[in-house]
Parts: C-alpha cells; structure tokens; sequence
C-alpha cells in the first residue's frame, strides 16, 4: 500500500531502496549532459533493468539522486511508453501494430498471442511470465508482422511460430 | 533438441538488410551503401578504412574551413533524409556560431518510428562509421563541442553496434582531442530512449534529451538558436548525416550527377517497399527513382492483388494512387501531388484493403502517440478514431464524414506546435479525397447509439 513518509511527504516510499551499483552508474550517465536531469530517463531504465518495472519508491530516489523534484521524474516515467509503472511479467511482448505489420498479418498474429497467452494488452498472464503490449512501428516493416519478446525482435512472424516462439522464455 | 527450437528462433529473427548485392554497389554510384556486407556483419573500423573510411574527415580538417563544408552541402543541394527534405546546408548556416557563442551540439535524429520505415536501422547496424564520419563533418562546420545519437530505446542492436564503433573511433583518435592532429575535439554518446513517436519531432527530441517530458516547443527560437540546454544545436537525420562524407569527399557537382537528370534533387536514396509484395526490402536507388521501378524491384504485388493506393513514404504522408507510381519520387514532385516525399519507403495498399480500415488503424496509431500539448491533436484524433471504427462497422450517421473534414483541417499546419498533426491529417485529408464513397458506404440511414459508446483507443 501507498504511505506517505512524514519527513518528505512523498507518498509511496515504502521500503524502496536504490541499489548501491544502480546508484553509481546513475552518477556516471549525469556527465554525459550539461544538467543531471538529463539522465533521468536513463536512471528509470536502469531502474528497471534491476526490478522490471519502476517501483513507486524509485521515483524520490531517483529525483535524489538527480536533484531534482519527485515530481519532474514522475511527469517523464509516466509519459514514455518503455517506462512501467506497473509490475510486468517476467518477459514483455511488444507487437508492432503500424501500418505494414496491419497490411501483412497483423490482424491474425495478435489474435494468436491474444488466444494463446490468454491475455489482452496491458495484462499480464496469471503466472507473471508474460505482458502483452502494442508498440509502434518496431523498424522492420520488412519483416512484418513483427514483434519483440525483450531484447529480441522477431519478423516475419506467423501464428504457427508463436508456440515454439514463446516457449523460449520460460 | 534444444538446436532445433533455437534455429527456429533465429529462423524468424528480424535482421535488417539491404537487398542488393556488392557486385552491384560501388563507391562512385552508391555512397551510402558500397561498403556494406553480403553478410549483413558491421563494417567495423579496420574494414572501414581499408574502404576509403574517414578521408572526408582528413580532407576538410585538413583544409581548415568549416564554412566550406556548408557551401559544398548547399551546392549540392542534400535535403533532410528524415522526410522533411529541408536543405541540409541551409539549415547548417542558420546555426549560431562565432563571437561569445558557446559551442553547441550536433544531434543525430535516430528516432526512426514513423510507420513503414526502416532505413536508418540497416546504416546503424551495418556501418556505424559512417554516420560518426558525418557527424564530425557536421559537428566541424556548426562548432559543436560534443554529439549525441538520439537512439529510439527499440533499437538494441543498432545501440551495440554504434557504441562499440564510438569506442573505435576514439581509440584511432577519430573522435576526442585533436582530432587527426587538427586541434578540432568532439565526442558521441549514444542516448538510447525510452518509446513515443513524437520523440523523432526536432524540438520534442531536445526536451527529451534533456529529461523532460517529449512535447514540442514553439519556433522559433530554431535549435540553430538555442536548442539544448539554450545551446546552438543541429539535429539531422542518420540518412542525412551519412550523405555527407561522400559530398565532402567528391563534390557537388559529382552528387548532383547521382540522380542525373531525374530531378533538381541530388543523390542517392534509400528508398524500400514494405506490405503485401514478393519482396519487400531497401535500395539504394538515384534520387528521383520512380515508385514503379521501386515497386518492380520488390517483385510486384503478391498473392494476385492489385495495387489500390501509396504511401510513398511513411503514415505522415498522403496516399497515391497507381496512376502515380510514373512520378519520380523526389520532394518537389511528390509534395505537388498532395503527398509527402516523407522517408521514401512506400507502404503498398492492395486492393482488397478498406481504406477506412487502414485510416482506423493509422488514426489509432497518432492518437496513441500524441503527446498530448495541442488540443487539435489531443482531442480531434481520438474523435477521428471514434468515428472511422463507427464508419467501419457500418454505424456511421450522416454529418460524419464532413465531421472527419473539419477535424483533419483543424489539424492542419501552423494550428498546433509542431508536425504530428498535419502528419495525422494528411493521409486522412488524401483517403477521402481518393476514396470517399468507401467512408460513405459505413453510414447507416439513421442516427444510432454508436457515437455514445466509450473511445475504443487501443482496440485495433
């Protein structure tokens, strides 16, 4: 449940603590720019890299590390779309849903992985190892349909790939 | 066991690739690929010299003359490769510098989202060196102390790619102090980010960079004038960038030749096709190549379509119609038609396809991704989307269709910050130009209770 710390007012600090090495390597991202701000999107994905998703206790962490207020890393974690706020599974199914992916399969390719993981986007499955969600454009048009499980993207993919595909990520 | 199921896995690993071979390229007609692999493994730094690799950098350091480097670009008339086409010289001599200026930035714009197009990942990917070459090329005539590739967060190879090259060129003293002795220093980072379309928009990327919410800002002050940080600061397309060395290194007169007598536009292009075609793919074609020629070399239209409308290069530009695909494609030409030059990768619609089908789905896509800053653009889109799901499933009511008029036009240029509007409202404005009794066709007699159903945002 969401607290809030008498000291700072911050709601949802509960029991959050930044990592020694996600800490350090925060502090190295801030030279790469003029102000520390910079690194902020950068320090949420360093973040989530550790934990899969950003934790509500990341944020004054990180607006500490960074020097700034809570508030100014919030506005960035919650607008890009990379960035969760949520808890997520343990592997994330991007699916491209652009306009060529849409011209070549896409339509079929979501409705498997919708039939076959049997959740929609945004959802997660009961047994926390995958999340479903669209993306745009995913730069393989190529390749369409397309999608990427984590670091992967896949493309040409057909309905019948996905069994073998998925079990890959267990 | 374990073999089978992985070949499986790279079986269907998207890998990105250019569709001609070597024995077809060569440094004098394909600046932009010649270097490539036919094995699709990166040209890295000792194969890149070997390959007449940074001489660019040699040649104009070595002369001393910055403004040079923007004369020459201007001659040669090098438009932006990102789909605005803007001239690239134009642009490098706007940029504030000299006096008590401070150094600025040099941003690389490889945000590539814009739907159908994938040409800046296959120059990242397979020759990193390029682009750096050209980065200091610009970063020498804008005065940049220092640049960044503003990488889209999907793109993980091209990250690997580019960051391992960076660390090459440093160690070869291609970048850092001095470069090549010229007492010129300038470095890269790669920033990669973190999803949203609108980060690939000049002005939204700069806020990004600097940790901010990616909403646009108002012009001018131009990036030229204060752009990161309030700095000086270019941001140029990866294509764009990777024309340059070549420029520099052979002249106007020789880029103006690549594209001979086609157009007023020099070059190459990486021109592609992707949808439902024997072989989509990318090319390195002269600027001013037909959308015929493009569309023969990906084999036609597969599975016995026909060809009902283009998109000659990415959702932000205007469909074309067969009649069309005689054009070149260069700016002039494809903007006198209604449409956009855009990335020059054409999305094929066949002819089996509902365009209003088509427009639900690229309408879903802007509404999704604006950021929300211009009202036109935040609330006119999902509206968009409401009523073409409505015509689509047939429960149009009359007044709709002029409804979807006036909110395409409320979204035209100059009503909101920046271009993702006029971008959201181009296809819409050309599909019911070229198509409008499909749109009419999924208005039912009567009004209904469609129109009070909650926005389907995200139910594509």
């Amino acid at each position: 449940m969401a607290a809030t710390d008498a000291t700072t007012g911050i709601i949802g600090s509960d029991a959050f603590r930044l990592h020694a090495d996600d800490e350090q390597a925060m502090r190295q991202e801030v030279h790469h720019f003029e102000q520390p701000r910079a690194a902020c999107i950068e320090a949420l994905k360093i973040v989530q890299r550790r934990h899969g998703w950003v934790p509500d206790g990341a944020i004054p962490a990180i607006a500490r590390v960074l020097g700034v207020g809570p508030g100014d890393v919030e506005a960035v974690a919650t607008f890009y779309s990379l960035i969760f706020r949520q808890p997520v599974g343990r592997h994330v199914i991007l699916v491209c849903d652009s306009s060529s992916c849409f011209l070549s399969g896409f339509a079929e390719l979501k409705q498997a992985l919708v039939t076959q993981l049997g959740i929609d986007y945004g959802q997660t499955t009961g047994d926390d190892r995958f999340t479903l969600l669209p993306v745009c454009c995913l730069g393989a048009c190529d390749g369409a349909p397309a999608l990427m499980i984590d670091d992967d993207t896949y493309g040409p993919v057909t309905p019948g790939d996905l069994p073998g595909l998925l079990e890959e990520y267990p | 066991m374990t073999t089978t199921i992985n070949s499986q896995r790279d079986s269907i690993r998207y890998r990105s690739r250019l569709l001609q071979p070597e024995k077809e390229r060569s440094a004098g007609t394909h600046p932009l690929t010649w270097r490539l692999r036919d094995d699709g493994a990166a040209v890295w730094l000792d194969e890149y010299l070997r390959k007449d690799g940074y001489q660019s950098v040699r040649k104009a350091l070595g002369q001393g003359d910055p403004r040079a480097i923007i004369a020459t670009l201007k001659e040669a008339n090098v438009r932006g490769r990102g789909g605005a086409g803007f001239s690239a010289g134009l642009k490098w001599s706007l940029t504030l510098q000299g006096g008590d200026m401070p150094r600025g930035y040099l941003i690389c714009n490889a945000d590539e989202m814009e739907p159908g197009t994938f040409k800046d990942r296959l120059l990242m990917e397979q020759q990193p060196h390029l682009l750096i070459e050209g980065m200091i090329l610009g970063a020498y005539a804008n005065n940049a102390r220092f640049g960044y590739i503003f990488l889209r967060g999907e793109y993980l190879e091209s990250a690997r790619v580019l960051n391992r090259a960076l660390q090459e060129a440093r160690d070869a003293g291609w970048l850092g102090p001095d470069i090549d002795g010229s007492g010129f220093d300038f470095d890269i980072v790669v920033h990669s980010g973190a999803g949203r379309y609108i980060c690939g928009e000049e002005t939204a990327l700069i806020n990004s960079l600097e940790g901010k919410r990616a909403n646009p800002r108002a012009k001018p002050p131009f990036p030229g004038q204060s752009g990161a940080w309030g700095k000086p600061s270019v941001v140029n397309n990866v294509e764009t960038l990777c024309n340059v060395p070549a420029v520099i290194l052979h002249g106007a007169d020789w880029y103006q030749g690549l594209s001979g007598d086609r157009t007023d536009d020099g070059g190459s292009k990486l021109y592609g096709v992707s949808g439902p075609v024997h072989r989509p793919g990318l090319w390195e074609l002269p600027m001013g190549t037909t959308g015929q020629e493009i569309l023969d070399l990906a084999g036609g239209l597969r599975d016995g379509h026909t060809l009902k409308a283009w998109l000659p290069g990415g959702a932000s530009t205007g469909f074309l119609l067969p009649e069309h695909l005689e054009l070149p494609l260069d700016f002039d030409t494809v903007g006198k038609e209604g449409s956009r030059l855009g990335t020059g990768l054409l999305t094929v619609v066949p002819d089996s396809q509902s365009m209003v089908a088509l427009m639900g789905n690229l309408e879903a896509f802007f509404a999704r991704e604006s950021c929300g800053w211009c009202t036109p653009c935040r609330d006119g889109l999902p509206w968009t989307v409401k009523l073409l799901q409505a015509l689509e499933q047939g429960k149009g009511e009359p007044g709709d269709i002029e409804l979807l008029d006036k909110l395409a036009a409320d979204c035209g240029p100059g009503l909101t910050f920046c271009a993702h509007a006029p971008g959201a409202a181009m296809p819409l404005q050309t599909a019911l130009k070229h198509f409008r009794h499909e749109f009419e066709q999924g208005i039912s007699r009567s009004r209904g209770p469609a129109h009070q159903d909650a926005i389907p945002l995200g139910s594509v």
